[in-house]
């Protein structure tokens, strides 16, 4: 075990000189495809409750299919099925960006967490109280302004609590990368496995950091929403 | 030709994520079952043992305890047969497949069952007693069943992740529907067509256990009539 950490320590936790650390790319993995999917969430879960009907639907089919199907399928379909599509072969843009297994993985990611998402901030518009659009239209603010001063903040608020959970699921989704051949916690892992052949170590060790990044995620969490969700106590 | 002469292929495949996603949950919900009561037990050592699986299990990725349990358990099974001096035997990948996801969704049941078994009002069990019932009979005829409408919809939830979790045994070896697609995308050349095929089939599985789910929730729904005030 110490001579495991010894020798694969940098791997794990930071660079090896020329490398990016298994830590770090979960990390980037994490941030990246987060701040993608909630970015493109709250529009969406706009639409998906106030948009019309032909605006909404296609927003609740994307949410079905990608809630529906595994991450790993996904991940498939973006990384080896797209790059098997002579028209992405032959576009130079397209197949500079499928080729690369990072672009893939965050891609995945992003969509996938995208859907869960915008389905926690649509349930959570649903159960606007009343009272704060009541008071928006009592003040006279215009819709535009109902949307960005008051939906919109309430929205990002209340949503912390279940959005915290969909955090660590992504963590815990990224691990999904070293498929793609993307050097993230559990790749390290799988190498240290087969230069040593000391599978429990290998795997505990990418274990406990995972443990231990959700547990700092909740940390994390924990104090937001004791900020944010102030006035609630 | 149906699916390029694959189609017989994907079926199996398809049949074998259903049976291990199947009797994964199976062994979850008995560990779930078994990992609630432990911690609503007031035998101290229990509770421990009881926490400490669902928090360690619960904040690491799925697909990192089913690489690190799957492969230990043979090497941890020799050891121990040879610490006894025994001939250690093969375990089957099936089987060691379907009591890692069991282990692992083992962890999420058990939270969403004590969540159920503390949502049932205290005033029925203290009836219960007040009836003479032992504490068999009070967890078989009133925690039980009465636990297992509140936890339904949490079991549903687990259930849907559990299925889409199955679609990574392909990366244990095993030769599911993943695998399956693999292996005829890579021979056909048309990956994204086996690709699409298998995550429809997958959609199909998710949409058609949501609509089972919700038809066991209304009938475990139900509810003695209120009296009109």
């Amino acid at each position: 075990m110490i001579e495991i950490l010894k020798e694969f320590g940098p791997n794990f936790l930071w660079s090896d000189g020329y490398r990016w650390s298994g830590l770090s790319v979960t990390l980037w993995l994490l941030v990246t495809s987060a701040v993608i999917g909630l970015a493109a969430a709250i529009p969406l879960a706009l639409v998906r409750t106030y948009g019309n009907r032909w605006l909404a639907l296609p927003v609740q089919l994307y949410t079905l299919v990608f809630r529906g199907t595994p991450l790993f399928v996904q991940l498939l379909i973006i990384y080896s099925g797209l790059a098997s599509l002579s028209l992405v072969r032959e576009s130079p843009s397209l197949w500079w960006f499928f080729r690369d297994g990072m672009h893939c993985v965050i891609l995945a990611l992003a969509l996938n967490t995208c859907a869960y998402t915008i389905e926690i901030l649509a349930g959570v518009l649903r159960t606007t109280p009343r009272g704060e659009i009541e008071a928006a239209l009592a003040l006279g603010m215009t819709r535009s302004q109902l949307f960005i001063l008051v939906l919109i903040p309430s929205m990002l608020r209340r949503a912390l609590p279940a959005y915290s959970n969909e955090v660590i699921f992504v963590l815990h989704a990224t691990a999904i990368a070293f498929t793609a051949t993307v050097p993230d916690i559990l790749k390290i892992a799988a190498d240290v496995n087969a230069a040593t052949f000391k599978t429990f170590q290998a795997y505990g060790i990418a274990a406990l950091l995972y443990m231990s990044l959700a547990c700092a995620l909740v940390g994390v969490f924990r104090l937001a929403e004791r900020r944010l969700l102030a006035y609630q106590r | 030709m149906f699916l390029e002469g694959y189609g017989y292929l994907v079926f199996q495949g398809a049949w074998l994520t259903v049976q291990v996603a199947t009797w994964a949950a199976c062994v979850a919900i008995v560990l779930g079952l078994l990992g609630a009561l432990a911690k609503l037990s007031p035998v101290a050592p229990l509770r421990l043992v009881a926490t400490v699986y669902t928090t360690l299990v619960r904040s690491v990725p799925d697909l990192v305890l089913m690489l690190l349990i799957y492969y230990s358990a043979q090497i941890g099974l020799n050891q121990v047969a040879e610490a006894f001096g025994r001939e250690s035997w093969q375990l089957n990948p099936y089987g060691t497949a379907i009591g890692t996801l069991g282990f692992i969704y083992g962890a999420y049941c058990a939270e969403t069952f004590r969540g159920a078994f503390q949502a049932i009002p205290f005033g029925q069990l203290e009836a219960a007693r007040a009836y003479g019932m032992s504490h068999w009979q009070v967890l078989r005829r009133i925690r039980l069943p009465q636990m297992m409408r509140f936890a339904l919809p949490g079991i549903g939830n687990i259930w849907q992740v559990l299925l889409k979790s199955a679609g990574l045994i392909s990366l244990l070896g095993l030769n599911d529907m993943v695998q399956v697609a693999k292996q005829a995308g890579n021979a056909t050349s048309r990956q994204m067509f086996f690709y699409l095929v298998i995550a429809t089939i997958f959609l199909a599985f998710a949409i058609l256990s949501s609509l089972a789910l919700k038809h066991l929730e209304r009938r475990y729904s139900i509810e003695p009539r209120r009296s009109v005030s």
